[in-house]
């Protein structure tokens, strides 16, 4: 316990801007068929060290399998929410879930991101006794302590009752519970995020494990059977208040963004890919009248391709669909950063008028036909994934890998773990950094990226950017 | 120093000085009457948020202290009531001292219900009880004079005493709070908030702890 609250907790979005950029990220590395334990590699981000955009150390699990995914941080700045009583915990430890293995690691970040190491570790037993969810996937840290988005409900396949949040200690980090008290019509999930004061939770839905650990399963996706609701819950009385369908063809609505600025009631989701055409979306959700609002506001196509450049699952259709896997919004609220895993596109949309996105940037690497090469030459497998915003905005860190059976069906000809970075420009626009290129251990993908210090999808503010 | 030199005025000075220092104390409320002006953008709200919280904490310290004003009438366990309730307090923050944690049960509140949350504030962080062996200080000087009047009257005496202490106090408290919020809100921005932020559990603790002995040592003495 510290006498002052962690340095890095912000009181607003516009605190955390003005405080001192990035020196380590934090990027999951995934052993695609298990025969490694997956890790935990810690890139130095310092344009001005040595060994700038290498990896300077990797935590390294003692299982096979887990799958990692996403992961957070055990505090950030919620934790100077007056009503927590949590100011004095320390941002150190990042709770890793294992999405196949549903195992939970606890990494110990200080006295040095270079000496990080495994702190606890939550056994999967723990979590079903305890919540009867499986599948472990987004990690907050919030009012009552780590809230663990699951993927999974009961039993061997996932199936057994529906998946939801549920709590963990962000001391002991015990596991405490379901959070759900009246989930209402909720029966799949992905994402959630929250606007903390106003005092709401926000859900998505991707599918249940049978619809994705195998991989993509193009019948149930062709027949509209993947998640296309959004949800929203009274956070403290942990109650479903209104759900919203996207409509069957918006098929797997995935990251809930909502504005950092809390002051603002609105916030952003991406659907990968629309039934009928192929389309990936955005869609912007509101609060207006104590109700929520969701429209779609802005639509990315898919691109034409000869049927021998595709890979099986999509040769009947003779196109590339954008797959639009992640979104990330800027600290301030300007720049939402959409990543069109399919089409190899990373996007950036000036989002000042919320309900009226514009493409202000982007660039191209990878992609299923495209396969822009980064602009030192070297080859991009796979496309714009998780997507990662410094806390100024001025650097966009993202990897190329979604999730090792997906990955498998989309790129056929693998996905070497890469990392790389672009410089956004102030007023719009993307350029990516020909020194920054992260060279991970071999046989390795990467997923999820954290920041020192936060980042634009960890913390969440309690007082408006004045 | 002996019991006797332990004036009403010292007393009061001592429910004037516990009530500001609960005030500018975070935990007790203030960056939320911040957060309140700054999300509606108006000082008004900032205004607004203080009187949930001072009802709240009001509140909580008549809860502790109207039983405690109904012993009083006791007389003859006067001196059994006064080590009781300094016992009572020191065991408090020896708790608060081995139990860091806080409860969740807080953090559960919705921040529309301000009023609720500084209520169990209050109560779970031992506030309420901090301010129980100095109101029982100031009912030895009401014993002297009414000790032999009507159990009634003495009653109604300590009642009316538990009140006023508890009106003082929460006054001061939202004096000290207020200008805490007001001089964020206005001046100091919102980079205050953090740096001005101390933890003050183990401060709190001890403070409970000193209160106790301190009524201990008169009493005993």
């Amino acid at each position: 316990m510290n006498i002052r609250p962690d340095p890095t907790f912000h009181a607003s979005p516009k605190l955390a801007m003005e405080a001192p950029p990035e020196s380590f990220a934090y990027t999951v590395l995934l052993s695609p068929d298990s025969s490694k334990p997956d890790a935990l590699a810690v890139i130095d981000v310092n344009p001005n060290s040595q060994s700038y955009s290498q990896v300077v150390h990797t935590v390294t699990m003692p299982n096979k399998g887990d799958e990692f995914h996403h992961f957070g941080w055990n505090a950030c700045s919620s934790s100077l929410s007056p009503l927590t009583g949590h100011a004095f915990l320390e941002r150190r430890y990042l709770i890793i879930p294992g999405m196949r293995s549903s195992r939970i690691y606890i990494v110990d970040t200080k006295p040095d991101p270079t000496k990080a190491a495994i702190h606890k570790i939550i056994e999967p037993e723990e979590i079903f006794k305890k919540t009867g969810y499986s599948r472990p996937h987004t990690v907050h840290c919030g009012p009552e302590g780590i809230y663990v988005s699951t993927l999974g409900g009961g039993g061997k396949n996932g199936t057994d009752g529906p998946p939801g949040v549920f709590m963990m200690d962000c001391e002991t980090f015990e596991v405490l519970g379901r959070w759900e008290i009246d989930r209402g019509p909720q029966t799949m999930h992905y994402d959630f995020w929250w606007n903390l004061p106003r005092d709401y939770m926000v859900t998505s839905e991707w599918g249940l494990p049978p619809q994705f650990e195998n991989g993509i399963v193009p019948e149930d996706l062709l027949s509209n059977k993947y998640g296309h609701h959004i949800h929203f819950w009274d956070l403290r009385a942990r109650r479903n208040v209104q759900t919203i369908d996207l409509g069957a063809n918006h098929q797997m609505g995935l990251e809930v963004r909502p504005a950092h600025d809390p002051v603002r009631e609105y916030g952003f989701l991406g659907t990968v890919v629309d039934t009928t055409n192929l389309e990936g979306s955005i869609w912007t959700w509101w609060r207006e009248g104590g109700k929520f609002h969701a429209e779609k506001t802005a639509t990315i196509p898919p691109e034409a391709a000869p049927k021998e450049q595709l890979p099986p699952l999509l040769q009947g259709f003779g196109a590339v669909p954008p797959l639009v896997t992640d979104i990330d919004l800027s600290m301030d609220d300007k720049f939402l950063y959409v990543a069109c895993w399919g089409t190899g596109e990373m996007r950036q949309y000036d989002v000042r008028d919320p309900r009226k996105p514009k493409l202000a940037g982007s660039v191209h690497i990878g992609g299923i036909t495209r396969r822009t090469p980064h602009p030192n030459g070297k080859a991009f497998g796979g496309g714009p994934q998780m997507v990662e915003i410094s806390r100024d905005g001025k650097r966009v860190y993202w990897t190329n890998s979604l999730y090792s059976t997906w990955d498998n069906q989309f790129y056929p000809d693998g996905v070497p773990g890469a990392m790389v970075m672009a410089n956004a420009k102030p007023d719009g626009g993307l350029d990516l950094a020909r020194d920054y290129w992260v060279n991970f251990p071999d046989g390795y993908r990467s997923h999820q990226v954290r920041l020192d210090g936060g980042d634009c999808s960890t913390d969440s503010f309690c007082y408006p950017s004045v | 120093m002996s019991a006797a030199d332990w004036t009403p005025a010292w007393l009061w000075l001592a429910v004037i000085a516990s009530g500001l220092y609960h005030g500018v104390n975070p935990g007790m409320g203030w960056p939320l009457a911040v957060s309140a002006g700054l999300m509606e953008k108006s000082p008004r709200a900032l205004v607004a948020a203080l009187w949930p919280l001072t009802a709240g904490h009001l509140l909580a310290m008549l809860l502790v202290i109207l039983p405690f004003a109904l012993l009083v009438a006791v007389v003859e366990w006067q001196r059994t009531i006064q080590i009781g309730a300094s016992l009572l307090v020191i065991a408090f923050g020896l708790y608060r001292l081995a139990n860091r944690r806080h409860p969740r049960v807080l953090a559960r509140i919705s921040p529309a219900q301000l009023g609720l949350w500084s209520f169990a504030v209050a109560l779970a962080h031992g506030a309420a009880l901090m301010l129980v062996p100095i109101y029982l200080g100031l009912c030895r000087e009401t014993e002297l004079d009414s000790g032999h009047q009507a159990a009634g009257t003495l009653i109604n005496a300590n009642l009316g005493m538990a009140v006023l202490v508890a009106i003082v106090h929460a006054a001061a408290m939202v004096a000290a709070g207020g200008c805490c919020a007001w001089l964020a809100y206005r001046y100091l921005g919102l980079k205050f908030i953090s740096q001005s932020w101390f933890n003050l559990d183990t401060t709190w603790a001890v403070s409970l702890i000193l209160v106790g002995a301190i009524a201990l040592a008169l009493n005993v003495a």
